[in-house]
């Protein structure tokens, strides 16, 4: 989806005014559902599911074919069919990959916000942490897996939550700050002719503006936890899991099954991805972003 | 537009230095004296560069004089300020995009936490006096430019300040557009009794609106002169096709090439 880089550098926004002018026609408020929206909504992703099932058929045409072996690449018939016969025990595994990967998001989340909000209150903390945070950011921290499983153990889960925390912990913390410290002036200029205190500002212009920034980082942050989780699971712990479900069934050259587990985590990817879009959506109902769906 | 005699604005001998001292310094405005009362319509007129905007926001305080003095209904910008005697439009709207348009002119209201009950019905009463009534539901974004500065009208006047201040309200709308909303504040500015100081580089604008045009000239920002326009309000299409009208746009035309010819 058009989420393009939301980790190094925040589109958004400053090019509305024009389309604003011209939103507005007459007596009709937009945003009325017409009966065509559905069909519109089909027309939409009618292309990206034509191409799916087309790709899959050329994939499973050309395994046949060229006679690909299945550690090359599996037919994805036979990967279909591994993915509801091991169905109980893949989707267990991914169930505890889940859990590793959601608490190190709320983990780095929460944690990425309150650096966040502590760097606009005291400058120094911003002056003195971003280089790092923004320097940190293009490291390949999932390199620290190994030493996060030596730090918290490798069978405790808290040892890949460390992992995941720490990959979601930047994004988040950047794009969080960037939203809340790059207020229009004007709005600012507007809320000091109120005399309104910090407290207000930050609660009714800086928050509300950082919002955007904010669920951007945290649907890349939401891909990002799934990697870091089964990553730091190939490098050892509980068996149960993705990750070393993928690495097992890989070595025993069971094809097939690994594919059928990297379908599961993809399946989870996309639905916290999904998640997150709605929360979005019932967040900031008022975001240019969900203005045009219905315009169109 | 009750015009009492009380002195909304005194500012005497203000000056205004930006930039640390040294040769990086710029001279915005020099020696302004400058007194308007109670129920005035001043507008301030000149070339950019004459420190039009920066005298605005040196009244509003969003900016401290360098030296000299400025007084605000008896007291400092600053206190002004705390006290909210100040209403403020500028040439964006600047509504905030996640409230609706009743949210956003309760915003000033809010912040001075006045009960819902009464915030709602000023909200209403503004918004009327705006001719939004039937947005109030609204986002900004589905309103037009001239509906959206509208909106920042009724916000910059549901907590009744003493001085409503427009830096530039109407620069991005269009010529039409602009006429109605020039037509507008002349008569939401005889119904709610305020003194408004208008910063434009337009002339007949000013002109159709004021009751006195400082016209001011650049480098460093100084007011050149200052004419009264004693056209009768209430003033109406009529008034734009009047000799007395094109004679005072041709008065403070004049006004701004001499500073001009002088600079």
């Amino acid at each position: 989806m058009n989420d393009p880089g939301a980790t190094r550098d925040v589109e958004i926004h400053e090019d509305h005014e024009s389309d604003v002018l011209t939103a507005f026609e007459g007596d009709v408020p937009s945003g009325t559902r017409t009966p065509s929206a559905l069909a519109h909504r089909l027309r939409h992703v009618g292309p990206a599911v034509a191409a799916f099932f087309i790709i899959v058929a050329l994939w499973e045409a050309v395994t046949r074919l060229f006679d690909i072996e299945s550690f090359i690449l599996p037919k994805p018939s036979e990967i279909v069919v591994k993915f509801f016969s091991d169905a109980s025990i893949i989707w267990a595994a991914g169930l505890n990959t889940l859990y590793e990967a959601l608490g190190g998001l709320v983990i780095g989340t929460v944690l990425g916000v309150l650096v966040a909000l502590a760097t606009v209150r005291w400058v120094r903390v911003r002056e003195g942490l971003m280089p790092f945070a923004i320097a940190a950011n293009s490291v390949p921290i999932i390199a620290l897996a190994p030493i996060t499983n030596a730090m918290f153990g490798l069978t405790s889960p808290v040892s890949k939550m460390a992992v995941v925390a720490v990959v979601v912990f930047f994004p988040v913390m950047i794009n969080t700050a960037r939203g809340l410290i790059e207020v229009d002036v004007r709005e600012l200029e507007l809320m000091r002719s109120y005399a309104a205190s910090p407290r207000t500002v930050m609660r009714q212009v800086r928050v509300p503006h950082a919002l955007p920034y904010f669920f951007s980082a945290l649907k890349v942050s939401s891909a990002l936890s799934l990697i870091a989780a089964i990553v730091a699971e190939y490098f050892g712990g509980p068996q149960d899991v993705l990750g070393q479900y993928i690495l097992n069934r890989a070595f025993q050259l069971l094809f097939p099954e690994a594919w059928a587990a990297i379908l599961v985590a993809s399946i989870l990817g996309i639905g916290f991805y999904v998640t997150i879009l709605i929360a979005e959506r019932l967040v900031m109902p008022w975001h240019v972003a969900f203005r045009s769906a219905d315009d169109a | 537009m009750s015009n009492d005699a009380r002195v909304v604005v005194e500012a005497r001998g203000v000056s205004k230095v930006f930039g640390a001292s040294g040769s990086g310094q710029v001279e915005a405005l020099r020696g302004i004296d400058l007194s308007i009362t109670g129920g005035e319509f001043v507008s301030l007129i000149g070339p950019s560069g004459c420190g039009k905007s920066t005298l605005l926001r040196l009244v509003g305080d969003l900016l401290s004089p360098t030296r000299g003095e400025l007084q605000v209904n008896g007291k400092n910008p600053h206190q002004a300020r705390l006290d909210h005697d100040y209403g403020m439009v500028f040439q964006r709207a600047t509504l905030l995009d996640w409230r609706t348009v009743r949210k956003n002119v309760e915003l000033p209201l809010e912040i001075l936490d006045s009960a819902p009950a009464e915030r709602q019905e000023r909200a209403n009463r503004m918004l009327e006096l705006v001719q939004l009534g039937e947005f109030a539901e609204h986002y900004p974004w589905q309103l037009s430019g001239g509906m959206q500065q509208r909106v920042a009208i009724a916000r910059a006047l549901t907590f009744r300040p003493a001085l409503l201040l427009m830096d530039e309200p109407f620069g991005a709308l269009d010529e039409m557009t602009r006429e109605l909303m020039q037509q507008e504040v002349l008569r939401i500015w005889r119904e709610t009794d305020t003194t408004v100081i208008f910063v434009t580089h337009s002339i007949p604008e000013a002109v159709f609106l004021s009751s006195r045009v400082v016209v001011m000239s650049p480098r460093p920002g100084r007011i050149a002169d200052i004419i009264e326009v004693d056209l009768s309000y209430p003033r109406d299409e009529d008034t734009r096709e009047a000799d007395a009208y094109y004679a005072k746009i041709t008065e403070v035309r004049e006004a701004l090439r001499r500073q001009e010819a002088s600079a």
